[in-house]
């Protein structure tokens, strides 16, 4: 049996039993992952997971089920329409779908190297040899990692879809860790746990993890005796990597539809964001043009279609400072009365569509980082995150970084450690008075929602830029 | 085909596949899951999947590869066996390789719950209708689940174990227009997860919310409830009792040493009350109980193969999936109660009454109903950031007197249970469930002399 006629046979018998939608993926995952340690491999795992889950809506009633045998296909579809029935007995608010164009398609994303294809050797050696000359350096624990994912999908649904895509995507890291009295410091480079996207493995080849070995080592010791991140409220300077991450916390899990709807009020939580107030409420100033976008190619949050066959598509969250989109699914966005989907995903087979983050980032500002330097009299530079911790609601946040200088009369000067900031997401966010055009699409493959649980895979285009007024220096 | 045949036959290719020299270790995983999860008062995901996972780590030649399928079918065992080879065969050397675990027997399982294994969609929609209709018509979420897994492990040593768990949970809370309020549950048996119950008390707690007052960030003497008695233990048990962080220096983990209060006594026991855990870990040692904690001063930390080989000892049984670089985690860590009544539920904002035991002697402080979003800001010494949810209030000469809001704190968690920090243990540990896994662990409250709180929520 075909991947294709196994989710449709899922879908048909889904509807046989009674439901009046149904859409099902068939999927198939490989991952491949290394750790190494101090020059040594640590691990090598290559995984796989296959199987099919099928989504059935039954008055207004979802079920979803899911089995990794093909075989099995009709009796996931009825067993889904069945909890489906079973949902009905705690109903809810009558259940629509906005409109998505049925029909045929594929879709595969961009890579030159197919990273499963390079030897293992190769790979082995470039973390070997990474770590290794990060440990000489003076690391106490120098790490380096890989990971790849190799996905294909087959979605079909009851309103005629059948869309097959292949996406491929992977990335690599080294972080350095000197150990002294009572406490740990350490460097990363590109980002803590890596870089990562939907591409080859000329994005590992392009980081070139190996030339900054010796520096994040260097800087991590050196961080030890660095005097500590002054308390107090001021000019603040972000690193692209760290504003990537206050993006995705701060604007990308905000502006969920499923957020703002309660859907997840019992455990990932809320928004303060109310629908009535989108297209009238400013998110931040003027330079803040935060952009909704599974199209860019590379990117770790790009798609052909979402996994409700939504194709992907550009638009605005946040538009000159003033929230204008959400990220929604086909069934959030019915209930919200807006008239587009195109933000859900699964994490694999067996785990229920969502509303996700795609790649959810800034447009470019004016200047550059060395502009804002220049231009700061006073403040903290900081860089990499470390450490990160959002209210429910998306508001109050505190960051710890693993790098900061201070900044006197527009230059950097002395390094300083365990650098933090804390804020409110919508007065930071308006005191953002310069913005790089330097950006870099940071991938993060880490970001934990849903219950079951699910790990997505997200993209935000990042720059450096300044924020006025921020407390610094938290500490316990 | 069963697990233990499904083991059998991946032992078989290796030394077919792979020839007789290779050291390998097969884990079969069967997990059932079924998740029934509510918002707004209504059912709105509602999700059940079963899953077989074969994973299979081999070692020849001094070197080392892992990999894993969810296809059981002969071909798909066969590829698993051939690629896993081959990418050992590429794979630098690993001199770090602890070998494999000897034939020990493993205690024998923990009977599973046959109502667990047999849960329908129905009965897990009855319990989130009895939370839904206890919270009063308050605006109710949260999930009841139920899962069941089976779990063979076999080795080219000789080693083999059977093992078997079931896990009911619930988790809800119940929403006011200023606070929402919490109740959670977890056990082995669905006759353990009683919604009413759960629902009653978030409501409670959401109607005792109403009004909240800003309070000055500080230090402020806590009485903290087994939801957030609950993170304390996890992030001990990721980052302090790792063996993997105790090598390398990342824990304050100092077996031998007074770092706790004489009244902490933490012992990793998936055989106590309310835990659901297998008797053996990924590598295939027996998981027996093993006191971490006695009295204050620090007995264990836990090992896999590769850690306890580093520190030169022997592993006690705490291998995770993929845990080379994780480490060892302890999965059924208990904070062990405190002496005295059975608790029994209360009107208010408490818990329970073993809570309420507690305010009693509190002069000034805040009860911490739970915590959220927390994440290690300085490693080494475990200082946490993260945020009070789901209700705090002022306690004032023993009484709970008014609804604060959320505060975040910045706190080292071993500080707070130093000697002299603690100042009571409850009567009564709730079982809790981990989000990702089959792990939990049991939390009593706890009334501590210090909370660092660095800030409000609204700035």
């Amino acid at each position: 049996m075909s991947e294709f006629d196994a989710a449709t046979a899922a879908v048909e018998a889904a509807l046989a039993a009674g439901a009046r939608y149904a859409d099902a993926r068939v999927m198939y995952r490989r991952q491949e992952s290394m750790t190494a340690l101090n020059g040594e491999i640590e691990e090598l795992v290559q995984d796989e997971d296959a199987g099919l889950g099928v989504r059935a809506l039954v008055g207004s009633g979802w079920g979803f089920f899911a089995v990794p045998d093909l075989g099995s296909a009709r009796g996931a579809g009825e067993r889904a329409a069945a909890i489906a029935a079973a949902s009905a007995s705690v109903a809810g608010p009558a259940a629509d779908l906005v409109p998505v164009p049925a029909g045929s398609a594929t879709w595969a994303s961009e890579c030159l190297v197919d990273p499963l294809a390079v030897p293992l050797s190769d790979k082995g050696d470039l973390l070997v040899t990474a770590t290794a000359e990060a440990r000489r350096a003076g690391a106490d624990l120098a790490e380096g990692l890989y990971h790849i994912w190799d996905t294909r999908k087959w979605f079909v649904s009851s309103e005629g879809h059948r869309i097959e895509q292949h996406i491929r995507e992977c990335g690599a890291g080294i972080a350095a860790t000197a150990v002294g009295e009572g406490e740990t410091q350490r460097r990363s480079y590109p980002a803590f746990r890596g870089q990562y996207g939907t591409r080859g493995w000329e994005l590992v080849d392009e980081l070139d993890i190996g030339a900054h070995a010796t520096r994040v080592a260097e800087e991590a010791r050196a961080l030890l005796t660095a005097p500590q991140c002054p308390a107090g409220q001021t000019t603040l300077i972000l690193g692209s990597e760290q504003l990537a991450l206050q993006i995705h916390e701060s604007v990308g899990h905000a502006i969920e539809l499923d957020r703002i709807l309660g859907w997840e009020a019992a455990f990932a939580g809320t928004s303060w964001l109310e629908l009535d107030r989108l297209g009238r409420l400013t998110y931040g100033s003027e330079l803040m043009n935060i952009v909704i976008d599974p199209t860019i190619p590379g990117a770790l949050g790009s798609f052909g279609y979402d996994d409700e066959g939504t194709p992907a598509a550009r638009r605005y969250a946040v538009h000159n400072g003033q929230w204008v989109g959400v990220l929604s699914g086909r069934d959030s966005a019915a209930v919200a009365g807006l008239d587009y989907g195109g933000s859900v995903r699964s994490d694999g087979w067996a785990r229920l569509p969502m509303v996700r983050m795609t790649n959810v980032g800034l447009e470019p500002g004016p200047h550059t980082l060395d502009e804002i330097v220049a231009a700061t009299d006073d403040g903290v530079y900081m860089e990499n995150n470390r450490s990160w911790s959002i209210d429910d609601k998306r508001l109050n946040f505190q960051f710890g970084c693993e790098i900061g200088w201070e900044v006197k009369n527009g230059r950097l000067g002395r390094m300083l450690r365990n650098p933090t900031y804390t804020g409110i997401g919508p007065r930071f966010w308006r005191s953002m008075d310069m913005l790089s055009g330097e950006i870099v699409t940071w991938g993060t493959p880490n970001c934990g929602k849903g219950q079951p649980g699910q790990i997505g895979h997200t993209g935000h285009p990042s720059a450096p830029a300044r924020f006025t007024g921020v407390r610094v220096g938290v500490r316990g | 085909m069963s697990e233990v045949d499904l083991a059998a036959q991946v032992l078989d290719l290796v030394r077919t596949l792979s020839g007789p020299g290779t050291q390998a270790e097969v884990l079969v995983e069967r997990r059932t899951l079924a998740l029934t999860r509510f918002a707004n008062s209504y059912i709105h995901q509602n999700v059940a999947d079963t899953t077989t996972t074969v994973r299979l780590r081999l070692h020849r030649d001094g070197r080392t590869a892992g990999g894993s399928t969810t296809l059981t079918v002969a071909d798909a065992l066969r590829d698993l066996v051939q690629r896993t080879a081959a990418a050992s065969r590429l794979c630098p050397p690993d001199p770090g390789w602890p070998g494999l675990a000897p034939p020990s027997p493993v205690d024998e399982p923990v009977a599973v719950d046959e109502d667990v294994i047999a849960a329908t969609p129905a009965d897990r929609a009855a319990r989130v209708r009895a939370f839904v209709d206890a919270c009063a018509g308050l605006p109710a979420a949260g999930y009841c689940r139920t899962a069941h897994g089976t779990s063979a492990f076999a080795n080219s040593a000789g080693q083999s174990a059977l093992g078997a768990t079931t896990q009911a949970s619930m988790d809800g809370v119940a929403r006011s227009t200023a606070a929402d309020g919490a109740a959670r549950l977890a056990g082995p048996r669905l006759s353990d997860v009683d919604g009413a119950v759960l629902g009653a008390r978030a409501a409670a707690k959401a109607l005792a919310g109403a009004e909240p007052i800003e309070l000055r960030p500080g230090r402020y003497e806590v009485v903290l409830e087994p939801l957030a008695v609950g993170d304390i233990l996890q992030s001990l048990a990721l980052y302090g009792f790792n063996g993997k962080a105790v090598n390398e220096h990342r824990s304050f983990v100092a077996p031998g040493e007074e770092q706790f209060d004489e009244s902490v006594t933490l012992v990793d026991d998936p055989t106590g009350p309310g835990q659901a855990g297998l008797l053996f870990d990924a590598e295939g040692t027996p998981r027996r109980p093993l006191t971490l904690v006695r009295a204050g001063v620090t007995e264990a930390v836990v090992h896999d193969r590769r850690t306890a080989a580093v520190a030169g000892t022997a592993s006690n049984g705490r291998a995770l999936l993929g845990g080379a670089s994780w480490g060892a985690v302890p999965q059924n860590l208990a904070l062990l109660p405190g002496h005295g009544a059975a608790p029994a539920e209360v009107p208010g904002p408490a818990a329970d009454s073993s809570v309420l035991d507690l305010v009693t002697g509190v002069r000034y402080g805040l009860l911490v109903s739970d915590h959220w979003y927390t994440r290690v800001l300085d490693p080494r010494p475990l200082v946490v950031t993260g945020l009070t949810r789901n209700g705090v209030w002022l306690i004032e000469h023993g009484e709970i007197t008014r609804p604060v809001r959320n505060l975040r704190f910045t706190q080292s968690y071993p500080q707070a249970l130093a000697p002299g920090g603690v100042l009571g243990v409850a009567a009564y540990s709730a079982p809790g469930a981990s989000h990702w896994d089959l792990a939990s662990y049991a939390a009593p409250a706890l009334r501590l002399a210090g909370w660092n709180f660095t800030g409000g929520v609204s700035g």
